[in-house]
């Protein structure tokens, strides 16, 4: 079993590799991967059921990152599990790179979701569900939203459907960083009582801090053991958690560290930069 | 008397007999009963799969279950698969996954619901998605045969079928049908007719108008529109030298688009399209609104004749 501490040096790694990527490419998405890194080191790292060295093994785990911009997180914590290596991170955003822009199945090793287009993702991990049931096999399909991404009308219809067909082992993480891309989401659309809507829609509720490594366990630990229907858990995160000047800031959502801030953002992260 | 049946019935048969293949699953929208996938239903509910009113969940949920090895068949009106365009174009065809949607009463032929659940322009926009086969079948043997031919293919796919009933064509020709290949049902030199769905056995009466005044067309069944049966076009050009596309649909982006871009960057021939003259339509009988969008018999014989007067 991993300690907490190990999977907050994992991702301590993560963010250093986040960083990176985007003053790399000079473009992506550092907001959205800095707030769900805690969450994907400890899913990867405790929970999901999957093989770095086999990514296609039938009866694996399905994680699905239905907030595909949020692509350096994913790519992050894929190196450090071994499905890709260090190096290939280097091809985030570059032609012909196993790293594209969005998360995409066909390129990328471990990826079991082609991403870019918000509010997709829980319908696909829905029809992963389904087929894992026809199977009678015991996977479970782990789908990461985004809190802005729940304005797309269409994860309502999916939230629905879930509880109709009693998919307990469909479970969904929100990231609820309260940024979206033009502003925080209150000012974008205000969303309310979020636990409430998917309470209403039959879904099991639980809330964390979703930069707490205990709590993020147990989070896990509730999805897993939460089969009587769908899950969800909704964890409170900081937009750019790690790097002070990307914390709660719109302003990386979507744009890349100058050289300055890189240096900045690597010494916060405990990193000395050549 | 003619045989009449309506092609989604072939669209419910196939499914029913591709229930022997255990991957085969099927995915509705409240419609199932239209779109006949209720048979399916009714024998195998637990591989049929409710999505309610939602049409962007269904094609996703299809996409969930075929990157999962699974076969799905979805289905709802033509009208509301584009609902869901997006879906299928992200979610669908570009992760190249092998989701089958069937749009069912497509087209003005749809009658008395009215312009809104006339789907004129469906055809036109899943040929312009990569890996993805366009079908309107015209006949209830053809769709049953080419439904069940898609799931050999891993690709995904778009097939309109009608509601009303059109004339049987291939009872005992059921070898002649493969996704892709047209079907010369009527040959002739002076004119091709290259017509889809509905508007086949429309063009077969129109050639024997055409034949009475001495006139002697082809006429092809592309149940296929993407992709497209080229080098039929173009032993067609060689043949006959003028060619005229009919279709219950826009004359832009369809069967009449796709053989238009072949032809200009083949073999030259002139060509009139029949089709809905870019414009909506609006309540009426199925044999009314051919008359109305003029897409019926005459209309399908006066393009002949335009087409042919402008051979070089």
């Amino acid at each position: 079993m991993t300690s907490t501490d190990e999977l907050r040096e994992l991702a301590r790694k993560c963010r250093v590799h986040i960083v990176n990527m985007v003053h790399r490419a000079q473009a992506g998405h550092p907001g959205g991967s800095l707030s769900e890194i805690d969450l994907l080191a400890a899913l990867y790292k405790t929970t999901l059921r999957v093989r770095p060295s086999e990514p296609k093994w039938e009866d694996r785990d399905r994680f699905i990152l239905s907030k595909g911009h949020a692509s350096p997180g994913m790519y992050a914590i894929l190196a450090e599990m071994g499905f890709i290596t260090v190096d290939d991170l280097a091809s985030y955003r570059v032609l012909g790179g196993i790293c594209q822009g969005h998360v995409d199945m066909k390129w990328c090793p471990g990826v079991d979701f082609s991403a870019g287009s918000l509010g997709m993702g829980l319908s696909f991990g829905m029809g992963s569900a389904i087929a894992g049931r026809l199977e009678g096999s015991e996977r479970q399909v782990y789908v990461m939203l985004g809190d802005g991404e729940i304005q797309e009308g269409s994860v309502w219809e999916a939230a629905m459907a879930a509880t109709h067909h009693e998919l307990g082992n469909l479970n969904v993480i929100l990231d609820r960083n309260r940024i979206q891309n033009d502003d925080f989401c209150e000012a974008q659309m205000r969303m309310f009582d979020i636990p409430a809507k998917w309470k209403a829609f039959g879904w099991n509720v639980k809330e964390i801090d979703g930069h707490n490594m205990d709590e993020i366990v147990e989070g896990m630990d509730f999805l897993k053991s939460s089969n009587d229907g769908p899950s969800i858990l909704i964890a409170h995160t900081v937009k750019g958690h790690g790097v002070s000047f990307m914390a709660d800031n719109p302003a990386f959502h979507g744009a890349a560290p100058n050289d300055e801030q890189y240096a900045q953002a690597m010494a916060e992260l405990g990193e000395v930069v050549a | 008397m003619t045989k009449m049946a309506a092609t989604r019935d072939g669209y419910g048969e196939a499914l029913l007999e591709l229930a022997s293949n255990p991957k085969v699953v099927v995915l509705e929208a409240d419609l199932g009963k239209s779109t006949k996938s209720l048979h399916f239903r009714k024998a195998h509910p637990e591989r049929t799969v409710s999505c309610g009113i939602g049409e962007q969940n269904m094609l996703l949920v299809g996409a969930g279950l075929a990157a999962s090895g699974y076969i799905p068949f979805a289905s709802t009106f033509a009208i509301f698969t584009e609902r869901a365009f997006e879906q299928m174009r992200n979610g669908v065809a570009r992760p190249n996954l092998a989701v089958h949607v069937c749009g069912s009463h497509g087209g003005t032929h749809t009658g008395t619901d009215g312009s809104s659940a006339q789907s004129i322009e469906d055809l036109a926009i899943y040929r312009t998605l990569p890996n993805v086969i366009v079908m309107h079948p015209s006949d209830i043997v053809s769709t049953k045969l080419l439904t069940m031919q898609l799931a050999e293919t891993g690709s995904p796919s778009y097939t309109r079928t009608a509601r009303n009933k059109t004339p049987v064509l291939y009872e005992g020709r059921e070898n002649e049908i493969q996704i892709g290949k047209g079907v010369v049902l009527k040959e002739g030199t002076d004119v091709a007719i290259v017509a889809c769905g509905v508007m086949v056995s429309q063009s077969l009466d129109a050639a024997e108008s055409l034949a009475a005044e001495g006139i002697n067309a082809t006429v092809v069944d592309m149940h296929t529109l993407k992709p497209l049966d080229g080098a039929l076009i173009d032993r067609l050009v060689a043949s006959c030298g003028a060619i005229v596309t009919a279709e219950d649909h826009s004359v832009i982006g369809g069967l009449g688009g796709a053989v238009a871009e072949h032809l200009t960057s083949n073999t030259f021939a002139p060509l009139e399209r029949v089709g809905v003259q870019d414009r909506f339509g609006e309540s009426g009988q199925a044999d009314e609104m051919l008359e109305v969008m003029q897409i019926s018999t005459p209309y399908i014989a006066e393009a002949a004749k335009r087409a042919i007067a402008r051979k070089v």
